[in-house]
C-alpha cells in the first residue's frame, strides 16, 4: 500500500509538471492580453507534432526536436497575436471566439498533415529510476525530463518576470495596460512577448510529453479543460496560483484516477472548480477581477 | 389588446417613414411559408435529412439567443439540449410514455435542470459564468458517460422509439420519412420561435434587456436580476431541451459525444456569425453556415477541410463583420428604403 501511495505521488508530480507548463502559459496570455486563448490545447498539440516531425520522422535528436517545437509554437503564438488578438484588443469575447476559429484551423492542418490516426512515438529513453530507493516505485527517465524541464523553465520565467526590467514592464501591463502605456511601455511589445512565451511553454509541454502519450489532432481538448480548472482554482491572472493549483489538481486527479477511475477524477476536478467559482471566484491566489 | 397595439406601434416607429404596410409583410410571410413547405421536394434524400437537422438547430440557436439577451454567454447549452434528448428517450423507452408527451417531459426536465444549475451559476457573471456553465455541462456529460444505468455509458442510448404514425382518415403520415419529420419539426419550431419572439417583446423580454445593459439601475428599481437571469436560462433551456427531444426521436440514438463542447462551438459560431441583436440574426447564421458547410463545401469535395473553412469564416466574420450577418440585412433595408424614398 505504501508503495502504491508513493508511486501515485510520483505520478502526480509528473502530471503537475506538464500541467503547470500549460497553465502558466495560459495565465500569462490572459494576464497581459486579457484574452482567453481557447486554442491553447491546440498549441500543446502543435508542440507534440513538432516532435513527431523533427524527431520521429526526420530523426534529429530528441532535444533538438523539443527546442524546434518551442520556437515553432512560439511563432504560431506571434502570428495569433498579430493577426487575431491585436485587432480585437477591446473585445474580450471576440478574442475568445477567434481563438476557437483558430483552433479548428490548427486541428484541420494536423489532420491534413499527419492523418487522424494516433501516432505512437518511441521514447528516446526507456530507462527508469527507482525513487526513494524502493524497488516498486519507479520513475521513467522520460518523465524525469519533463519534471526537470518544468522546474528550469518556470524558474527562469519567474526570474525574468521579477528581475529583468522587461519582466517588470510585462507585469505592469498585466496590472493596468493604460497606466503602463503612459509610463512608456509598449503594449504591443508586451503582448508579443507574453504570447510567444505562453505559446512556447504549451509547445514544450506537448513536445516533452509526446512520447509518453498518444499523439493525435484532437489531443488538445482535455488539455484546455485542465487549463480552465487550474486557472480558476489558482485565481485568474496569478502565475504563482497557477503553479500551486496545477500541483493540487494533478495530485487530486492522479489519486482519484488510481483509486477510482478516470471519469470520476474528471468529475471531481470539475466540481472542485465549480466549488471555487461559487465560494471564492477570485481563486486561491487571485487578487482582482479582470474578467 | 392594448399591449399588442403598443408593440406594433413601436415596431412601425422603428421602421421609420420608409416602412412598407402590413400587406408587404403578409406577402413576405406567405412567400416564406410556401418556400419552406415546398423546400424538401427539391432536395435529395440526404439533403432532406440535413433540412431536418437545420430546423432543429434553428430552435437550438434561437433559444440560445434568449439567454444572451441577459448578457450571459453559456457554454452548456448543447448539454442542456442533450438533457432534453436523454430525458425524452428515457421517458419513452424505459417508462413507456407516449413520444409526444415524452418530448414535452424532456423539455421540462431540461428546464428543471437549468433551474437547479441557476443557483450556483448565477452567482457568477461574464467570463466566470462562461467557464462555470462549461464545467457544469461537462459534469452532466461525464455522468452520462460514467453511468451505464440509466444513461447507457459512452455508447449512449439506442433504439429510441420514433414518433408514431399519424392516421388522418385515409392518409397515414410516417414520421420515419425525413419529409414528414421535417414538417413536424417545422411546425413545432415555428410555434416555439413565435413564443420566444413574443416573450422578447413582452415586459419580461424588455426586463431581460435592462438586466443586460443596466443591471445596477434595474436592481435599484427593484428588479431582481438573479430572478430574471434564471427565468431566461430556464425558458431557453426548455426550448433547447425540446430541440434535443426532436433530435433524439429522429436519429433514434443519443450519446455523450453528440453533445460535447465541439457541438457547442458550432452554436456559438451560428449565433456570432449571424448576430444576436435580432431574432432573425441567429437563424440567418445557422441557415447560411449550414448551406455553406453541407452543400457548397461538400459538393466541392473538401470533406476533411471543412472545419478549416469554418474556422476561417468565424475569424473573418469577427474581424470584418462584427455586427453579424443581420447587420447586412439592416444595411440592405436602409439602401432599399433610401432608394424608395428618393423615387417617391
Amino acid at each position: 500500500m505504501t508503495e502504491l501511495l508513493l508511486q501515485t505521488l510520483v505520478n502526480g508530480v509528473y502530471a503537475a509538471s506538464y500541467m503547470a507548463l500549460i497553465a502558466v502559459g495560459f495565465v500569462l496570455i490572459f494576464g497581459v492580453m486579457g484574452v482567453i486563448n481557447f486554442a491553447h490545447g491546440e498549441l500543446y498539440m502543435a508542440g507534440a507534432y513538432a516532435v513527431v516531425f523533427v524527431y520521429a520522422e526526420q530523426e534529429f535528436p530528441f532535444f533538438v526536436a523539443v527546442a524546434a517545437g518551442a520556437i515553432f509554437v512560439g511563432l504560431i503564438g506571434l502570428l495569433m497575436e498579430r493577426a487575431l488578438f491585436r485587432p480585437l484588443r477591446d473585445n474580450p469575447l471576440g478574442g475568445l471566439i477567434v481563438s476557437i476559429g483558430f483552433l479548428l484551423i490548427l486541428q484541420t492542418l494536423a489532420v491534413l498533415g499527419f492523418g487522424v490516426r494516433m501516432e505512437h512515438i518511441p521514447p528516446p529513453t526507456q530507462q527508469t529510476l527507482n525513487v526513494f530507493g524502493i524497488e516498486g516505485v519507479i520513475l521513467p527517465l522520460q518523465r524525469l525530463y519533463v519534471i526537470v524541464a518544468t522546474v528550469l523553465l518556470l524558474g527562469g520565467l519567474w526570474a525574468f518576470l521579477r528581475r529583468s526590467k522587461f519582466g517588470v514592464a510585462l507585469r505592469a501591463c498585466a496590472q493596468d495596460p493604460e497606466a503602463a502605456a503612459l509610463q512608456g511601455i509598449s503594449i504591443n511589445q508586451a503582448a508579443r512577448t507574453a504570447m510567444f512565451i505562453g505559446a512556447a511553454l504549451a509547445g514544450v509541454a506537448g513536445a516533452l510529453t509526446a512520447p509518453l502519450v498518444r499523439t493525435h489532432p484532437f489531443m488538445g481538448h482535455p488539455v484546455i479543460i485542465t487549463a480552465f480548472i487550474i486557472i480558476i482554482v489558482g485565481g485568474i491572472g496569478s502565475l504563482e496560483g497557477a503553479v500551486v493549483a496545477a500541483v493540487l489538481y494533478a495530485m487530486v486527479h492522479t489519486f482519484v484516477t488510481t483509486f477510482f477511475d478516470g471519469v470520476i477524477a474528471d468529475i471531481v476536478g470539475l466540481l472542485l472548480m465549480l466549488l471555487v467559482l461559487v465560494i471564492r471566484p477570485t481563486g486561491l491566489f487571485g487578487i482582482g477581477d479582470r474578467a | 389588446m392594448p399591449e399588442r397595439g403598443a408593440a406594433e406601434g413601436a415596431r412601425a416607429g422603428a421602421r421609420g417613414p420608409g416602412a412598407r404596410g402590413p400587406g408587404t409583410w403578409l406577402a413576405g410571410f406567405g412567400l416564406l411559408t410556401a418556400a419552406l413547405i415546398a423546400l424538401p421536394h427539391f432536395l435529395s434524400f440526404s439533403q432532406q435529412e440535413i433540412a431536418v437537422f437545420l430546423v432543429i438547430n434553428v430552435l437550438l440557436v434561437v433559444s440560445y439567443r434568449l439567454l444572451t439577451l441577459t448578457g450571459e454567454w453559456s457554454l452548456g447549452h448543447v448539454v442542456i439540449m442533450g438533457v432534453g434528448g436523454y430525458a425524452s428517450a428515457i421517458f419513452s423507452k424505459a417508462l413507456g410514455v407516449p413520444v409526444p408527451l415524452a418530448m414535452l417531459a424532456g423539455a421540462t426536465t431540461a428546464a428543471a435542470v437549468a433551474f437547479l444549475l441557476a443557483f450556483p451559476l448565477f452567482r457568477m457573471k461574464g467570463f466566470y459564468f462562461l467557464i462555470g456553465s462549461f464545467a457544469a455541462g461537462e459534469v452532466i456529460r461525464l455522468l452520462w458517460k460514467r453511468f451505464r444505468i440509466p444513461f447507457g455509458g459512452p455508447k449512449g442510448l439506442k433504439l429510441i422509439p420514433s414518433v408514431p404514425d399519424l392516421e388522418l382518415g385515409a392518409l397515414t403520415i410516417d414520421f420515419f420519412e425525413p419529409v414528414s419529420y421535417y414538417y413536424l419539426c417545422l411546425i413545432v419550431v415555428s410555434i416555439s420561435v413565435f413564443i420566444l419572439y413574443r416573450i422578447e417583446r413582452s415586459r419580461i423580454g424588455l426586463t431581460f434587456h435592462a438586466v443586460h445593459w443596466q443591471d445596477h439601475l434595474a436592481e435599484s428599481i427593484g428588479v431582481s436580476t438573479w430572478r430574471y437571469r434564471t427565468l431566461a436560462f430556464v425558458i431557453a433551456s426548455f426550448f433547447a431541451g425540446l430541440s434535443g427531444a426532436l433530435l433524439a426521436h429522429y436519429i433514434g440514438t443519443v450519446n455523450p459525444n453528440r453533445f460535447d463542447v465541439g457541438e457547442m462551438v458550432f452554436v456559438l459560431i451560428w449565433a456570432i456569425v449571424g448576430g444576436t441583436a435580432t431574432i432573425y440574426g441567429p437563424i440567418l447564421g445557422v441557415v447560411v453556415l449550414t448551406i455553406i458547410n453541407e452543400v457548397v463545401l461538400r459538393q466541392l469535395g473538401f470533406d476533411q477541410m471543412r472545419p478549416l473553412f469554418y474556422g476561417a469564416i468565424l475569424i473573418a466574420s469577427i474581424l470584418f463583420l462584427p455586427q453579424g450577418l443581420e447587420s447586412l440585412v439592416g444595411k440592405a433595408r436602409a439602401a432599399w428604403t433610401g432608394r424608395g424614398g428618393s423615387a417617391g
